[in-house]
């Protein structure tokens, strides 16, 4: 936000306007005063003002200190300032201060509230009962000020989704503690004031006044607080609603219609047409009906949306078996059927038998001559059982040719290290089916 | 596959589904088949399905699972009261299981995947317009997980419904398995007749049992 040049040419003019400043905090077109949060005592105004009149923050906490002394400008700006201008966007911060600009900040604010009281009492032209309640509420009101912005700040940290009740709730008891504290000490400051002025026997009645007042105000802006309230829900559902059109209008342009694309320009290569549509489809699906999929809600999408781009990084056996069977089908064009029962987190023997399917899959894709396979796995709470099957022209156990011979070891041979079981049944014309067992970790072996 | 059927009669068939261009499709694909097969109307919605299907009495409605204003489902819930002799078969490209078990319970008699084959959809079309049901491998998948036995499950309040028999359970595994009626037959030494029976029993728990876990499962998993 801040622009270098600018500030330059306006340096001259703004070190006076630093008094009217609070009236005309939007002087400069494109840049507006915002408080600092980073270089913060009390608001968070001066290093803001620092920050826009590109002067050093000690100057602007020493005019404030200093303008107490002539007719309390200085508190006065500070208040209206913190009440008219934003806090500043997190990722806009300065570096932050360090201890000795803290000190600083923090002697010139006791400096300044003492030359507030000291001055008054001297001019006598604020009577002493007023000092004190008065003192009183404005700390107050500064702690409650204070968890606003906080309130606010968490407000963007969380994404923008917490509606009214982030304001109200959400923050932590500490926060909880210093929102009562501050109730209370402006509370106390009215009571003060209050106890001072009014003759003890009428200050029920005046508490009854007040609260009758306060009653009624509140009665009378009722409708008001409630189109407030219904106003912030509806503008935060229809953000929520516009992210997420626009992530399912990115998610269809960056993969459907690219899919579509690709098809058109393919359109005289039929086994790559089919190749994209099949490996499009079942991304889609992925993202659609997956287990971390798109129908699982808002908060899982995104994560939907990386495992679809990132399918090696599977945490479940229906996951795992999901990818394998998708790589077989893109590298061998055939169509892989997969049927999953149940549902367990991966572990290394789990690894180790879905390796061994997935090469069960590729010897049927290669060697059955049909262009479909059947995978089935079901997960039981002792074992482990996939099945894969083709229909296809099958082969003699026993006069097996060298490198099926040695694809078969692979399968059977991951199977033992691991304590699994291998069954295969086939035989010429009859199709194949491999049959993996595998233990679950209770009675762990490796 | 096939008895004397040279002089049969097609099964008539209704189409349901919201894209005109999937109905064309589906419409060519079993035009090749003509002599099992002659699709009668189609539907693009709710309530064109309902008056078309009151109209032309089809032996067999094809039926989307998806579609606007209530879906598969609702064209069951208004139709099937009133005609209780048209059979009902999903087509859908959802892998969702809550809709599979969902118009699986609204009284369908099947579920096939839009991947399915012209000849396998002909065949699935005949079978169920005969009694049968049709059990993608996709849907004995589905079933056999919605009546597994698992850790917090409700109790059993009626074990003629909410249990499968042994038998139910391995011709269920063998159709997730790909497994052929015929296959399956040979493979348990039965008839083809009697695991169209079992399939048939199974079809019936899982529209009628009222096992918690049928619908809390569904839900559980959120799939759509």
């Amino acid at each position: 936000m801040a622009t270098g040049t600018g500030a330059c040419d306006h340096l001259g003019v703004s070190s006076q306007l630093v008094e009217e400043e609070k009236a005309t905090p939007e002087v400069y077109a494109g840049r507006r005063l915002h408080r600092s949060g980073s270089h913060k005592i009390a608001g968070g105004v001066a290093g803001g003002l620092a920050e826009h009149l590109n002067v050093p923050v000690l100057w602007v906490r020493a005019a404030f200190t200093l303008l107490t002394a002539i007719g309390y400008i200085g508190p006065l700006a500070y208040v209206l300032l913190w009440m008219f201008a934003g806090q500043a966007k997190p990722e806009e911060k300065a570096p932050e201060m360090d201890a000795k600009e803290r000190q600083q900040g923090i002697a010139l604010l006791a400096l300044g509230v003492g030359l507030f009281i000291v001055i008054s009492l001297l001019s006598g032209s604020l009577a002493n009962w007023f000092i004190v309640p008065i003192t009183v509420g404005i700390g107050g009101a500064a702690l409650v000020w204070r968890e606003a912005d906080e309130a606010q700040r968490r407000k963007w940290r969380d994404g923008a989704k917490t509606g009214v009740s982030g304001f109200l709730g959400g923050g932590s008891t500490q926060a909880r503690v210093r929102l009562l504290v501050g109730v209370l000490l402006v509370c106390g400051g009215i009571g003060l004031f209050l106890y001072q002025q009014v003759s003890p026997t009428l200050v029920p009645v005046v508490l009854i006044a007040i609260l009758a007042t306060l009653i009624g105000v509140g009665v009378i802006t009722v409708p008001w607080w409630l189109r407030l309230i219904r106003d912030l829900d509806d503008e935060r559902s229809a953000r929520i609603r516009d992210q997420e059109r626009e992530e399912i209008a990115a998610h269809l342009h960056d993969s459907v219609l690219q899919t579509l694309a690709l098809i058109q320009k393919q359109a005289e290569s039929p086994r790559e047409v089919i190749k994209l549509a099949r490996s499009q489809e079942r991304q889609l699906r992925t993202w659609l009906y997956g287990p971390t999929g798109y129908g699982r809600g808002r908060a899982t999408a995104a994560e939907a949306n990386e495992a679809a781009e990132a399918p090696t990084s599977y945490g479940t056996l229906h996951e795992a078996i999901a990818v394998a069977c998708g790589e077989v089908e893109d590298t061998f064009d055939v169509s892989v059927e997969q049927v999953v029962v149940g549902d367990c987190p991966m572990d290394v023997r789990l690894t180790a038998l879905v390796q061994a399917a997935r090469e069960a899959i590729v010897n049927s894709a290669k060697h059955s001559g049909v262009g479909e396979v059947s995978v089935y796995a079901e997960i039981e709470p002792d074992t482990v059982t996939v099945f894969v099957r083709d229909r296809g022209k099958g082969f003699d156990p026993d006069q097996v040719p060298e490198d099926r011979h040695g694809l078969a070891d692979s399968i059977r041979g991951r199977m033992d290290r691991h304590g699994g079981k291998l069954r295969l049944r086939t035989s010429p014309g009859e199709g194949t089916e491999v049959q993996l067992e595998m233990p679950r970790k209770k009675e762990a072996k490796a | 596959m096939t008895t004397p059927e040279q002089d049969r009669k097609p099964v008539r068939v209704f189409l349901v589904d919201d894209h005109a261009l999937f109905r064309a499709g589906v419409r060519a694909e079993l035009a090749a088949h003509s002599e099992d097969v002659e699709v009668v109307g189609e539907a693009g919605s709710v309530g064109e399905a309902v008056a078309g299907i009151e109209h032309h009495h089809p032996d067999v409605v094809l039926l989307d699972v998806h579609m606007p204003d209530g879906g598969g489902a609702e064209v069951l819930r208004q139709v099937r009261p009133a005609n209780p002799a048209v059979v009902f078969l999903a087509l859908s490209v959802s892998d969702a299981a809550e809709d599979v078990i969902a118009v699986i319970r609204g009284g369908a008699r099947g579920y096939v995947t839009k991947t399915i084959s012209s000849q396998e959809l002909a065949r699935s079309v005949r079978r169920v317009s005969e009694g049968d049901a049709v059990f993608s491998p996709r849907l004995a998948g589905f079933v056999l997980d919605a009546f597994s036995e698992r850790p917090g499950a409700a109790p059993i309040a009626d074990p003629e419904l909410d249990l499968l028999t042994p038998r139910e359970r391995e011709v269920l595994r063998l159709l997730a398995r790909g497994y052929a009626y015929k296959e399956i037959a040979s493979e348990l030494f039965i008839s083809v007749k009697t695991v169209e029976t079992h399939v048939s029993s199974v079809l019936r728990k899982t529209q009628l049992s009222n096992r918690y876990e049928l619908s809390r499962w569904a839900t559980d998993r959120r799939l759509v």
